[in-house]
């Protein structure tokens, strides 16, 4: 489950914000808003992929680098929100 | 309302006619009153005073948005001094070249960071005077705690009148500088008064309003926001960095907040409509909208426009050396047909303007040319560059100063100026003013670069995307997340390109220079 829902939105994220980039390069946790990959509008992109795709909502607080900066913690709170992940 | 000669004597003034107002809100945290603004930042004052501070000196403020960052700066300018803000955010390295190049006598800093900016300060050889302020206080507590602390140790006497002149420096503000080390432009009381005049004959403020402060205090629309405001008494709503892009949370902070008179770059305006949910809030209280730093696409404009369509919107321009120096109101509604920008519109009552050819002289109504402007908002140079100042600067036969732009406009019949575009390499995104060549001096320091050459685009959903085209010294070049890492801890986020396009050599023109016009032809 964990492992399908992680590569799903790191496909999303290497497909509109890293193109050409190694897959390998981008881990679990790689920093993306600390680490310059996502900035404030690709941010709210993928929030609104997530929020699409996994039908759940993101509080406004939680747009943020503390809830976002990476892969892992991203899973977690879309797995807060739909345990399914699907 | 003051018309003293002096930003911290207006503030004073309201204070003493409204102490117990609300001067400075934190959404969600704290505020304070005029009154305990005022004790705040005279306690400062005297601090500053006994820590050597004397007028002509300048103050670092190396905090980030908060009652204590508005005391810090008015306590710097009652001691006589200027402050120099610094964006916390940027990395301590340009933080620490800014307040060294400008010698600052003290840095009020936050607890979190003077330990990274004293160890790079020190590696300068500077050595200021720091005021440690703990972080995560709210309504000027840091401040105050900090300052509680000092007279533990030797109590600050009350400083005697210190007696300013108008052109003394008020602020010095950073931009971006083309050789790859940002700028201080020096801007002084005289100059700041009357832009705040100006303001308030064009926008009406009253006590009753409640400002946005959403521009970082290293920005020059926080003058508008700060200073205007606490003249007339009015409240200043602390928008914090932390949801300063956070398009949900800020409509919901303008609508929960009352924010009456909104100041912000164009981009994060557009952010609002797109991802706002703005019909979701009540905007009653919002009477002007006002934007500055970059072009407005219209289509983002008539989209905040018809969510919105309640407010005065106005276009305000102006570089940080003039402040603003133009404006414009939109009529509304905007038509489904418009596609072009608005103009910049026509100069300011407190200023003068005049369109240049390259050899210095007025060009005809409707021609092309560069836009220069005088009188009393123009600033007094930038700090240790006599030489740039006076490049700066194009001086008439009758004696007057004009500072040109840089801006290529031309004027209309109706005396309104519309903008065209550069005459350098410098571009303006989310606001902030860049300049290519320093984003080229960044990426020179990674060690695996060769070459860096940087071109800016218009986006239409970003207004401006950058470019960086690299080689490498090295066969195995720099992954994208590495160079974007190397980035966002090099430079400010608002300088990171959007994209790196690697070369194993960049194409060169017959003098072997590096060849931007082919650069330009492969995006």
């Amino acid at each position: 489950m964990t492992d399908t829902l992680t590569q799903a939105i790191k496909d999303f994220i290497m497909e509109e914000f890293l193109p050409g980039e190694d897959p390998d390069e981008l881990t679990t946790t790689t920093p993306l808003i600390s680490g310059g990959i996502l900035d404030s509008i690709a941010t709210l992109k993928l929030v609104m992929f997530m929020e699409e795709k996994y039908s759940v909502n993101f509080e406004p607080h939680e747009v943020d680098k503390e809830h976002l900066d990476n892969l892992e913690s991203i899973v977690k709170l879309v797995l807060s929100k739909n345990p399914t992940g699907a | 309302m003051s018309t003293a000669a002096y930003l911290h004597e207006r503030f004073i003034a309201s204070a003493r006619q409204s102490a117990q107002a609300v001067a400075v809100v934190e959404p969600g945290k704290g505020s304070i009153t005029y009154g305990e603004l005022d004790s705040l930042s005279d306690r400062l004052r005297d601090r500053l005073t006994l820590l050597g501070v004397c007028r002509g000196d300048r103050v670092g403020i190396f905090l980030r948005k908060s009652v204590d960052a508005v005391a810090a700066l008015l306590g710097t300018l009652k001691a006589g001094a200027a402050y120099v803000p610094v964006d916390p955010g940027a990395p301590a390295a340009r933080g620490a070249y800014i307040l060294h190049n400008c010698a600052v006598k003290v840095v009020i800093v936050e607890a979190a960071l003077a330990d990274k900016l004293g160890a790079e300060l020190a590696g300068l050889g500077a050595m200021p005077a720091m005021i440690v302020v703990a972080e995560e206080r709210a309504g000027g507590s840091g401040l105050r705690t900090a300052l509680d602390a000092a007279d533990e140790q030797a109590m600050a006497p009350t400083t005697l009148s210190i007696h300013n002149q108008p052109q003394d420096l008020a602020y010095i503000l950073y931009t971006s500088g083309s050789t790859g080390q940002p700028k201080g432009v020096m801007l002084s009381h005289e100059n700041a008064v009357t832009f705040v005049d100006w303001c308030s004959e064009t926008f009406a403020p009253t006590a009753a309003d409640r400002f946005s402060s959403h521009a970082p205090f290293h920005f020059d629309l926080s003058i508008l926001d700060i200073h205007v405001c606490l003249k007339h008494g009015a409240t200043l709503v602390l928008v914090g960095e932390e949801i300063g892009k956070d398009a949900p949370r800020l409509a919901q902070l303008i609508a929960d907040e009352r924010i009456s008179i909104w100041y912000s770059a164009p981009s994060i305006l557009a952010l609002l409509a797109q991802f706002g949910n703005l019909a979701r809030h009540d905007y009653s209280a919002l009477r002007q909208v006002l934007f500055a730093g970059e072009v407005f696409p219209v289509k983002h404009l008539r989209a905040l426009c018809e969510l919105l369509p309640k407010p005065r919107y106005c276009n305000l321009y102006g570089p940080t050396e003039t402040n603003v120096c133009t404006w414009y109101e939109v009529p509304l509604p905007i038509p489904a047909e418009r596609s072009t920008p608005y103009p910049i519109g026509k100069v300011c009552s407190h200023l003068r303007a005049c369109v240049l050819n390259e050899e210095g002289a007025t060009v005809a109504r409707g021609s092309e040319g560069e836009l220069a402007i005088s009188g009393p908002g123009v600033m007094q140079g930038y700090w240790a560059l006599p030489e740039q100042t006076a490049r700066g600067f194009f001086n008439a036969d009758d004696g007057t100063a004009w500072y040109r732009t840089g801006d290529i406009v031309s004027e209309a019949e109706d005396a309104c100026y519309t903008y065209l575009g550069r005459r350098d390499r410098m571009v303006k995104r989310r606001g902030y003013r860049v300049e290519l060549g320093e984003i080229e001096a960044g990426l020179y320091r990674h060690a695996k670069i060769k070459e860096a050459a940087v071109l800016a685009f218009a986006d239409e959903q970003a207004g401006v995307s950058i470019t960086a085209f690299l080689s490498s010294h090295e066969e195995k070049r720099p992954s994208l997340i590495e160079i974007k890492r190397f980035c966002a801890e090099n430079l400010p986020l608002y300088m990171i390109p959007d994209r790196f396009v690697w070369f194993d050599s960049l194409p060169k023109t017959s003098t072997d220079k590096i060849d931007y016009q082919r650069l330009k032809e492969t995006c």
